[in-house]
Formats: C-alpha cells, sequence, structure tokens
C-alpha cells in the first residue's frame, strides 16, 4: 500500500475542501451531505442568501450525479458506476466539483445541451427554464434537464466542464461550479 | 372528499389539502430525488376536486424534481379555475430571497391563476 494519507490532508487544506466523498451515491448519502453542508455553513455565520444559494445548487448537482448513477448504472458497469464530488471554500466562493464517467455518445449530447446553456444570457436562460418546464419532457422521476439550466440561473455563472478520454467507450465528465456572494 | 395531509420530512413539503374549505398548503422543503412519487395523491385529489381553492405556497427550497409536478399542480388548479370555480395562489417567500420569488414569477408566466406575492419577514 502506497497511500500516504497526510499527502492528501495537505492537499486538500491547501485547496481549502470543506468535504469530498469519492464512492456510490444514495438518497440517504446526499440527507446527510445536505445536513452536514448546512450546519457548516450555520457555523460559518453564512448570510442566509448564501446559503440558500450554495445549498439549491449543491441539492441539484448532487441530484445530478444520483440520477445519472441510476440511469447508467447498467451500460456502465460496476467499476465505472461511481462518482466523486467535493466542496471547497476560499475567501468568499464556495466551489462544488463533481465528477462521473459517461457514455462518449453521451458526453457529446450533453456537450452540446452545456454549450447552449453556457451561450444564454440571464434572461435567455429564465426564457428557457420556463420553456423546458412547460413543455420538456419529463423523465420518470422528475427533472428532465432542468438542473443544468437552474445552476447556470442561481450562480450566475458560466458551466466549467470538461471531458477527458477514458478509452474507446467512456469519457470522464467533470463540472466545476463556483458560487460567489 | 377527504381531507389529505402529509407531514413533512427533512427532503418533502407537508402538504395538507382540505377540500371542505377549499384549502391547499405546501410548506416546507421539496427536495425528494423522485418527486413525482410524492406528488402523486395531490395530483390525484385535485384531479377530482371541483370548488374554490385557496392555496398557499411557503416552500423553503424546491429541487427542479419538484419544480414539474408543482408546475402539474398548478396545471390541475389552472383546469378548476376554467371550469368556473375562484382560485387564487399566494406565493410566500423570504424577504431576501430572490430566487424564490423569481421561482414565483415564472410560474406566474405560465399559469393562468392570479397569483399574490408575499413577502415573508424574518
Amino acid at each position: 500500500m502506497d497511500i500516504n494519507i497526510f499527502d492528501f490532508y495537505n492537499r486538500m487544506e491547501k485547496d481549502n475542501i470543506m468535504l469530498s466523498f469519492k464512492g456510490n451515491v444514495t438518497s440517504e448519502l446526499l440527507t446527510s451531505v445536505l445536513q452536514i453542508m448546512e450546519s457548516k455553513m450555520e457555523t460559518l455565520n453564512e448570510p442566509s442568501k448564501v446559503k440558500k444559494k450554495v445549498y439549491n445548487i449543491l441539492v441539484e448537482a448532487l441530484q445530478n450525479l444520483y440520477h445519472h448513477m441510476d440511469e447508467s448504472s447498467e451500460e456502465l458497469g460496476v467499476e465505472h458506476n461511481t462518482v466523486i464530488f467535493m466542496i471547497s471554500k476560499k475567501d468568499d466562493t464556495y466551489c462544488i466539483y463533481t465528477g462521473n464517467y459517461i457514455k462518449k455518445q453521451n458526453a457529446e449530447r450533453l456537450k452540446a445541451r452545456l454549450d447552449k446553456i453556457n451561450s444564454l444570457n440571464a434572461d435567455e436562460l429564465k426564457e428557457h427554464y420556463k420553456e423546458v418546464l412547460n413543455n420538456g419532457m419529463m423523465s420518470e422521476k422528475g427533472g428532465g434537464g432542468l438542473g443544468m439550466i437552474d445552476i447556470a440561473r442561481k450562480s450566475g455563472k458560466k458551466l466549467e466542464y470538461q471531458f477527458q478520454e477514458v478509452d474507446e467507450q467512456l469519457s470522464f465528465y467533470s463540472l466545476n461550479i463556483s458560487v460567489a456572494q | 372528499m377527504e381531507q389529505l395531509v402529509i407531514e413533512g420530512t427533512p427532503k418533502t413539503p407537508t402538504i395538507k389539502f382540505n377540500p371542505e374549505e377549499g384549502k391547499l398548503l405546501i410548506q416546507g422543503r421539496s427536495i425528494p430525488e423522485n418527486s413525482i412519487e410524492f406528488y402523486k395523491p395531490l395530483v390525484d385529489s385535485l384531479d377530482s376536486y371541483s370548488g374554490a381553492a385557496k392555496v398557499d405556497i411557503v416552500l423553503e427550497y424546491f429541487n427542479t424534481s419538484s419544480s414539474k409536478c408543482i408546475l402539474d399542480v398548478f396545471k390541475k388548479l389552472e383546469k378548476i379555475k376554467s371550469d368556473g370555480n375562484d382560485v387564487e395562489i399566494r406565493w410566500h417567500y423570504e424577504e431576501d430571497d430572490e430566487d424564490m420569488l423569481e421561482a414565483g414569477e415564472d410560474y406566474q408566466a405560465i399559469i393562468n391563476i392570479p397569483f399574490k406575492m408575499i413577502e415573508i419577514e424574518e
């Protein structure tokens, strides 16, 4: 075993990581993570506006991972069906990082959606949200593509994403969301 | 018609629908992973209801999965209104919560029911 946990610790300390997780996402896990983050922000005396924004975006980002796992477990296989997420706070900015494997053909569709969202200004995002809310197809579990639009609207920032090629079939998709006060 | 009462949990709101008084309350947090299942009893109750309705939405948080279901609830109410009943939606939001106010305005733009935006003072 070659793991030096102190290195991990220092790296996370340097990057101001408040919380990190790698593994399977379950409903219970999300409930706990949300509770932990809520009480951390309470301890840090964050203004209620900041708490709400971060909480809301966190719910969407983590539930995206949850639904992704739920929907892709079969095609990704056990070894690629785990995810990672981290939450950091530096100065007044919270960052939420998520990462998961994705099939290459789905990556292209996702990229097109993200680029479309990033091409819209605040008013256009509002219109796009209403349009998808009112006319969009609802997936079996709800949602149906609103999550990313909501994250972009609430964070007020462009979505920062990356697809890293893993092999012929798979890419690793990472998303960085920053929420400034 | 029977009253519908669903007690709130950390991820789901309290729902109280009293058909005799025509009052509906949705209050708390609505962030379940699967919101369709959660809202089904309410959507079904509204399906078989006809009469005036006073609706209070007092949500602290809701996720996008719930937003579709809340729209479904409003669409049922819109139908009830178009059958000739008085329907009013009171959308409550906390003083500094612009996102929640804006969410209410989004629904107001889609649904043909009078909305009242009510600020909750802290």
